[in-house]
């Protein structure tokens, strides 16, 4: 029987990104579904009932939701160029650190992007603490998965891309390259790196994106 | 080489409880301390500078920190009995995900109900929660457990909050065994186990502990 994989996306969506990124690097063949948010299919509503959201990955016509559980799953069932590492406490703290980026970095980024003035201020503190914690886990390697990218690395992918990007549009340095050696350079090898530079949302349809009240 | 594990938690914590049943199903023997919330220890700090968080599971002097991570991590190690993650990848997801829906749904639309001070908000929350649980309800179907005939990682996730239950309906004034009358059934199943009733608080003290808090909150 042929791998029937589909996955459910919108043009920006950081999550889905990371699943565009997990086939790729394993050379999985996959046909991508664009998603309006504003105006959800039908197939979209049957396969996520819970949440209604993307990405949703539809392996051999059984979906699963949820980022984290899909690179999970496709760590799981497609072996090669493995996301995880096979050692449970690395496995571990893998987990950990992608939560991390989900619950509080791009929290504390987000804030920094929309508050202003004092709170602003306030904003970037809590942000370059947690900051911190990245560097430090960041020292000494390439990649948060060490030589190559990793589970970690496509959790916090978006970072190297929409940090940039609010940069930009607020003119304020969140990651500095002086403050974050470690951090900065991951955002450059990372946005560069082969199959991540050919999948980043048009740079100027973002811009329009986030410059545009909501 | 013995292993050495220490679990940090306080004893109302539902997310401190998931640790506990984990442990006790792989018949695990752990040193447990208790913390003070309101006065941290240099050890939780040591041993989890980034969130200042229990639960915090030490195994060889390594930290672990994040109930459903920390429960997985146990899985992983320990798997030679009482598996809680099936081994088929689908299957796998299935779980994960709906572990990760109580983690998202249950715990913020519970504390309005006990923690909020304005009647519209904890009506809400009562809303909420009760929709929360109909889904699970529904999603446990008419196996025995959320594993199927096992115990399992979404059972883990989710059992340490009937201690709970009394406290919400005490506060929200209803009754979950009235609206979801199957999932009730499965927490008394759950009991029957001794990893579960052995790691559980009772009931009563949970009502107590969040009758102080609510003193202190100025909400009650």
């Amino acid at each position: 029987m042929g791998e029937e994989v589909k996955l459910f996306r919108t043009w920006s969506s950081r999550f889905a990104l990371r699943i565009v990124w997990a086939l790729e690097i394993k050379g999985i063949e996959y046909e991508a579904v664009f998603e309006d948010l504003s105006n959800k299919s039908a197939l979209l509503l049957q396969y996520n009932p819970v949440h209604k959201k993307v990405p949703i990955l539809v392996h051999n016509g059984r979906p699963v939701a949820e980022s984290f559980v899909i690179l999970e799953y496709i760590d799981e069932t497609w072996k090669q160029t493995p996301l995880l590492p096979e050692d449970p406490y690395e496995r571990a703290m893998a987990r950990f650190w992608a939560k991390f980026g989900d619950d509080k970095v791009l929290t504390s980024v987000w804030n920094v992007f929309i508050k202003q003035g004092k709170e602003q201020e306030e904003a970037l503190v809590a942000a370059t603490e947690n900051l911190k914690f990245l560097e430090e886990e960041m020292k000494g390697k390439k990649f948060f998965g060490g030589d190559r990218i990793g589970y970690v690395d496509l959790a916090l992918g978006f970072l190297a891309n929409l940090i940039s990007i609010f940069e930009e549009i607020i003119g304020l340095k969140i990651v500095d390259e002086e403050k974050f050696p470690s951090l900065y350079s991951w955002m450059q090898d990372f946005a560069e790196a082969p199959i991540i530079r050919g999948n980043w949302p048009p740079r100027d349809k973002m811009i329009v994106k986030f410059q545009s009240p909501s | 080489m013995a292993d050495e594990i220490a679990l940090l938690s306080t004893w109302p914590s539902m997310f401190g409880m998931r640790v506990r049943v984990a442990l006790a199903e792989k018949g695990l023997k752990y040193e447990y301390r208790e913390e003070d919330l309101r006065n941290k220890s240099p050890l939780l700090l040591l041993m989890n500078p980034v969130h200042k968080k229990i639960p915090v599971l030490i195994h060889n002097g390594k930290p672990i920190s994040e109930s459903m991570i920390i429960v997985e991590y146990i899985d992983e190690v320990w798997n030679h009995k009482s598996p809680l993650l099936p081994t088929d990848p689908f299957q796998r997801a299935q779980a994960r995900f709906w572990a990760d829906y109580v983690d998202k749904k249950l715990y913020d639309t519970a504390k309005k109900i006990i923690w909020s001070t304005k009647g519209e908000e904890q009506e809400t929350g009562k809303k909420e929660f009760i929709e929360c649980l109909k889904l699970l309800e529904g999603e446990l179907g008419d196996d025995p457990y959320f594993g199927g005939e096992n115990f399992g990682f979404v059972d883990v996730s989710l059992v340490t909050f009937s201690c709970w239950f009394h406290t919400f309906e005490s506060y929200g004034n209803f009754s979950i065994e009235t609206e979801c009358p199957k999932l009730v059934a499965w927490t008394k199943r759950c009991l029957e186990k001794e990893s579960v009733s052995s790691s559980l608080a009772d009931p009563h003290k949970i009502h107590d502990f969040a009758s102080g808090v609510r003193k202190r909150l100025g909400i009650e």
